[in-house]
């Protein structure tokens, strides 16, 4: 029964990142929310789980460390929280979200690959509980960051 | 996720993620893509996949389809192709070109045999690297060099002015500039058997550093068993008319097996192969000596001198170098340049010149130079990696083992 809830799960997050992808070559999932500097967030009423989008990890190329932060730091949206290393660079990453960190992702320091294997599930970068949920208006949502992706990849 | 940063091969800067502000500093630096030199496998490489950046003034593929990591496995599992024609090729001809070039390098060119060539470093009057380069000894009155696309002027300036010097105390040298010509680099473990399928010379007797004027897919090639990967492989020049059609042929013999690879593979493979980026871990003020290359200073120049900057040089392998170039392991993120080195202490020993994740160890590797006496292998370090510190380890180089082809 637990298999059939975990199948129907997976089919449905598929389909709704299929539905999501438009003509910008990358994907990205409609109910998040996305900031400029390529960071995601999907709210959970007072939670929120944080990664880099699709396009970031694209333009990165192969993800080989991730600084997590520490569990129980404040992070305040706009304000940088750790880095992600590529075989080219090191890129500082960007709290979407104010808040407390309840959680890292520490499976990232044995498989990094998974920020660019799964950007938006299995490579979520950690979990914050939000102190200013009104910030959130400050984000875009997926047709903005989607628009916002295309002009910078025209140039 | 803002400012990539700069990475670490020569002068090159990855495409960053713009930003709002940033996005007029990325309007001028695709502006600038008109300028930039190309080689003629740009449109090649474009319709590959090929991802193009600046490097040292030419349009360069940093990378095609598959992915940095893919890319430097595939070289050592079955090979890469490189078109590394941004490099410059040169000849000198005329019955004073070995005593002439041997004013300027620390290799002994006199006792090479005709047809082979090795690795030596251009000097400065205070005996640190102008450049380095492959040079070959093709017969005692044609000598064949290729040196870096980001130092080719300042070494043409460099030697031109050696060579007015030296013709007018009567000196017989002159010079041909290969801008005629393409630069391939074909390595690994297929590199051998692929380009057999394309030449009648039989190249189980071409051994590593051996050169060869053959012809090669029905082109006149120039081709020297050396590389920059630590593979068994070829640098092949080719006539710039003749280069695509090469390249062409080569991807099809392997059937596909031995892939098109950009710079940025191209970088992690010599530092897995512990060899120095000039710019990075060999600057003007390194000396051979303590870049570790006292090797290729032959033993008859350590007892005549007769290079620039031989005094300097002569006095370090006398006393020994204050700095050595080392190889280094460590945890945490990849140190990368000039990250700063301490000892088990923290006082400050040194410093990273060149660093990375090694896609084939999965560790991270790093050269750089520390003190004389700190750089032994198994000396326990700690690198400092944005503002905290990481443990490493002096390494053995290479750091993974050298493939080439050499008489059992």
């Amino acid at each position: 029964m637990l298999g059939l809830l975990r199948i129907w799960y997976f089919v449905t997050w598929v389909l709704v990142i299929s539905l999501s992808v438009s003509c910008c070559n990358f994907a990205f999932v409609k109910d998040f929310k996305y900031a400029d500097s390529h960071e995601w967030v999907k709210v959970d009423g007072n939670s929120a789980t944080v990664g880099i989008t699709d396009h970031a990890q694209d333009h990165l190329g192969d993800v080989v460390y991730v600084e997590l932060p520490e569990v129980g730091a404040s992070v305040k949206q706009g304000e940088g929280f750790g880095a992600v290393e590529s075989v080219k660079a090191t890129s500082d990453v960007y709290s979407p979200v104010s808040g407390k960190v309840v959680e890292v992702n520490e499976e990232l320091s044995n498989s990094p690959g998974l920020v660019n294997a799964s950007p938006y599930e299995e490579g979520w970068i950690m979990k914050v509980e939000i102190s200013d949920s009104g910030e959130l208006n400050k984000l875009l949502d997926s047709e903005k960051y989607t628009k916002f992706c295309e002009e910078e990849d025209a140039h | 996720m803002r400012g990539a940063g700069l990475w670490q091969l020569g002068q090159s800067i990855t495409r960053r993620i713009a930003q709002g502000d940033k996005k007029a500093v990325a309007r001028r630096y695709f502006a600038s893509e008109a300028e930039l030199k190309k080689t003629v496998l740009y449109d090649f490489h474009i319709a590959n996949g090929g991802k193009m950046v600046p490097f040292a003034g030419w349009g360069m593929p940093i990378q095609y389809k598959d992915s940095i990591i893919d890319s430097t496995i595939n070289c050592r599992q079955n090979g890469s192709l490189f078109d590394v024609s941004h490099m410059c090729g040169l000849s000198l001809k005329g019955k004073d070109s070995i005593p002439f070039l041997e004013k300027l390098v620390i290799a002994d060119v006199a006792s090479l045999a005709p047809g082979t060539g090795t690795l030596t470093v251009f000097t400065n009057e205070k005996g640190g690297a102008i450049d380095d380069s492959v040079i070959t000894k093709v017969t005692d009155d044609h000598i064949y060099l290729v040196v870096n696309a980001g130092c080719r002027d300042k070494d043409l300036a460099h030697i031109e002015e050696h060579m007015k010097a030296f013709k007018a105390k009567g000196g017989d040298v002159s010079w041909h500039i290969h801008d005629e010509r393409s630069l391939l680099a074909l390595q690994g473990p297929l590199a051998a058997p692929t380009l057999q399928h394309l030449t009648k010379e039989d190249l189980s007797k071409l051994y590593f550093g051996e050169f060869r004027i053959l012809d090669i897919n029905g082109a006149r090639c120039f081709l020297t068993r050396t590389g920059y990967t630590g593979e068994d492989g070829f640098e092949i020049s080719v006539p710039d008319e003749n280069a695509v059609d090469l390249a062409k042929a080569i991807l099809e013999k392997s059937e596909g097996k031995v892939r098109l690879t950009g710079l940025g593979a191209r970088d992690s493979l010599r530092l897995e192969a512990g060899l120095c980026l000039y710019g990075n871990d060999m600057e003007q003020h390194t000396t051979p000596v303590e870049a570790g290359l006292t090797w290729a200073i032959g033993k008859r120049r350590r007892a005549e001198g007769g290079f620039l900057g031989a005094e300097v040089i002569l006095k370090q392998l006398e006393e020994g170098p204050k700095i050595r170039r080392a190889g280094f392991i460590s945890s945490g993120p990849p140190a990368r340049s000039h990250s700063e080195i301490q000892n088990e202490k923290g006082e400050t020993i040194g410093e990273v010149t060149s660093g990375g994740f090694s896609p084939c160890l999965k560790k991270n590797i790093a050269m750089g130079y520390v003190k004389s006496g700190s750089h032994k292998a198994g000396t326990k370090v700690k690198i400092i990696v944005r503002g905290k510190a990481y443990d490493g380890a002096v390494t053995k180089m290479p750091f993974v083992p050298t493939k080439y082809y050499k008489p059992s």
